[in-house]
């Protein structure tokens, strides 16, 4: 098994490629954007606390 | 007040608002020839091509027309407060809905029934299949009223629940889609259409009794 | 609840409290990420590099370990917003209104997911891009039923009405999800006649089906840590100045 047949994958390279990013870059959106967005409100939150205090 | 009485007098309720507002009602019908007029426009007056889509075409607009119609079905109720005054009532909302549902179809969706054979001239459809186009248009316009009726009552309360309505309800609508246009299509060939005809009226049948509670559910949502 | 023992609904209840949850999904992430990792890393490998290439299709067919599950999952995460629909209409759970929203992203990720693999496996083996295949169809109806979740919840200010308004939705999108499947179905074979299935074998070789179920349960674990790390977020947005939101702030501060 060498690396450049693996990556060519049979002639299909494109296509198994471009299937398996869009799927890790729909996945991991949807993984860190509520983690990114929770941060940031988690934060806010913070600020707006000390500014009550 | 029985029941029966309270689902009758909701629709000669309704009816009677819709006869003062006569002119309104005709909007739908308007609109059915219109997109119907538009086809030939666009892909050309071509007879076979034309009598090819002849089915879809009428189907596709007589959708559109329904989904159009809908917003009215609790519109006013809800700006006037009467939707409240029927919550109030004593009698299951859901039973109430479907008096509105019936009253919403006879203004909006048996008027259909006049238009549809001028379109059929117009697409060149075959004569042959004017009754079952006629039999599929009786039983799946309240379908699609029932169905509407559930969208219609979740977005309600926005001010701008024209477009979500069309997004939640239209999916709901393709399987109605599916078996009318056939039947039409099929007719049309001069096939047997009791399949279709027979689907359309169970589902009919099950959207009467299935769909009056997510509508009722979905009022005491919006209302609050 | 009468006909449900005490303890039980007690802990039920416990659970599903914003705090407690909170806790108990960052007490879980650190397993649930190492049982992600456990599926997923052997289910590539199998796919990608041990599964030998299809006779008829070659190597195009490994869009297959993702596809696949990914179809799989949509109809799941579907499913799953319906039973917490059904739970939030009855018991007005506020836990299961906050996972039925965070749940509708991530299905019609993997919609999206679905869709696009489809289309880009349908692409060598059919020679398009779309084909009308009845599978796709209920697929793309698929993704608008997600959509309209999305749009009906944003669309509603109250998020408690929202909510409520979102659980009928999918109450009724999963009970009309099998009849739009069959119908499409029904017309696909009236009006596409015999069309390419070589999508659908009757038997699967096994080393290609242990990596497709590896895949498989690899994305229902993705989606409990998905679901987890979007109620976090929901859960904060909905009550910020609850008490134990700001014992969280002081906690990390």
């Amino acid at each position: 098994m060498n690396l450049e047949s693996f990556f060519a994958m049979g002639g299909y390279a494109f296509y198994v490629w471009t299937s398996y990013g869009i799927t890790t870059a729909v996945l991991l959106w949807n993984l860190f954007a509520p983690i990114v967005l929770r941060k940031q409100l988690l934060r806010q939150l913070t600020l707006k606390q000390k500014r009550t205090q | 007040m029985s029941l029966i009485h309270a689902f009758f007098a909701i629709v000669r309720r309704d009816l009677l608002l819709a006869f003062r507002r006569r002119a309104e009602a005709a909007n739908p019908l308007f609109f059915f020839v219109l997109v119907v007029t538009l086809f030939p426009l666009a892909v050309g007056a071509q007879p076979n091509l034309l009598q090819a889509m002849a089915p879809g075409v009428i189907w596709v607009s007589a959708l559109l027309a329904a989904l159009l119609s809908l917003d009215g079905l609790f519109r006013s109720d809800f700006e006037d407060g009467s939707l409240e005054q029927l919550l109030l009532s004593p009698h299951p909302l859901s039973v109430l809905v479907l008096g509105k549902v019936t009253s919403h179809w006879l203004v909006t969706g048996l008027p259909l029934l006049l238009v549809a054979p001028l379109l059929a001239v117009f697409l060149g459809l075959p004569e042959q299949a004017m009754p079952t186009l006629w039999l599929t248009l009786i039983l799946a316009t309240p379908l699609l009223s029932l169905i509407g009726a559930i969208g219609v009552a979740l977005t309600v309360g926005l001010r701008r629940g024209g477009m979500i309505l069309s997004l939640l309800v239209l999916p709901l609508y393709i399987p109605v889609l599916i078996f009318a246009s056939s039947a039409v299509d099929r007719a049309a060939s001069g096939l047997p259409v009791t399949a279709q005809i027979n689907i359309l009226l169970a589902m009919l049948l099950m959207a009467l009794v299935l769909t009056p509670l997510p509508t009722a559910a979905a009022l005491k949502m919006s209302v609050n | 609840m009468s006909f449900i023992p005490a303890p039980i609904s007690r802990f039920f209840h416990r659970t599903a409290s914003p705090p407690h949850f909170y806790a108990l999904a960052d007490k879980l992430m650190p397993w649930l990420t190492a049982l992600f990792l456990l599926l997923l890393i052997p289910g590539l490998y199998g796919g990608l590099v041990m599964a030998p290439a299809d006779y008829q299709q070659g190597d195009s067919y490994r869009i297959i370990y993702i596809h696949v599950p990914a179809a799989w999952m949509s109809l799941f995460i579907y499913v799953m917003m319906a039973v917490m629909g059904g739970i939030a209409l009855v018991w007005r759970m506020k836990l299961a209104e906050v996972m039925l929203i965070s749940s509708a992203p991530i299905g019609a990720g993997f919609t999206f997911v679905a869709l696009v693999t489809g289309s880009l496996w349908g692409k060598p083996m059919w020679g398009t891009w779309w084909v009308w295949d009845a599978r796709l169809t209920s697929e793309l109806i698929l993704l608008f039923l997600y959509l309209g979740v999305t749009s009906l919840y944003g669309a509603i200010e109250d998020k408690r009405s929202a909510a409520r308004a979102v659980s009928i939705l999918a109450l009724v999108g999963v009970v009309n999800i099998p009849i739009i499947h069959y119908s499409v179905e029904w017309w696909n074979t009236l009006h596409q006649g015999p069309t390419v299935s070589k999508m659908d074998k009757p038997s699967i070789h096994i080393s290609m089906l242990i990596p497709l179920l590896l895949m498989a349960v690899a994305f229902k674990v993705y989606y409990a840590i998905a679901v987890l790390q979007a109620a976090k977020l929901e859960l904060i947005r909905r009550e910020p100045s609850a008490q134990w939101v700001k014992n969280l702030l002081e906690h990390k501060a």
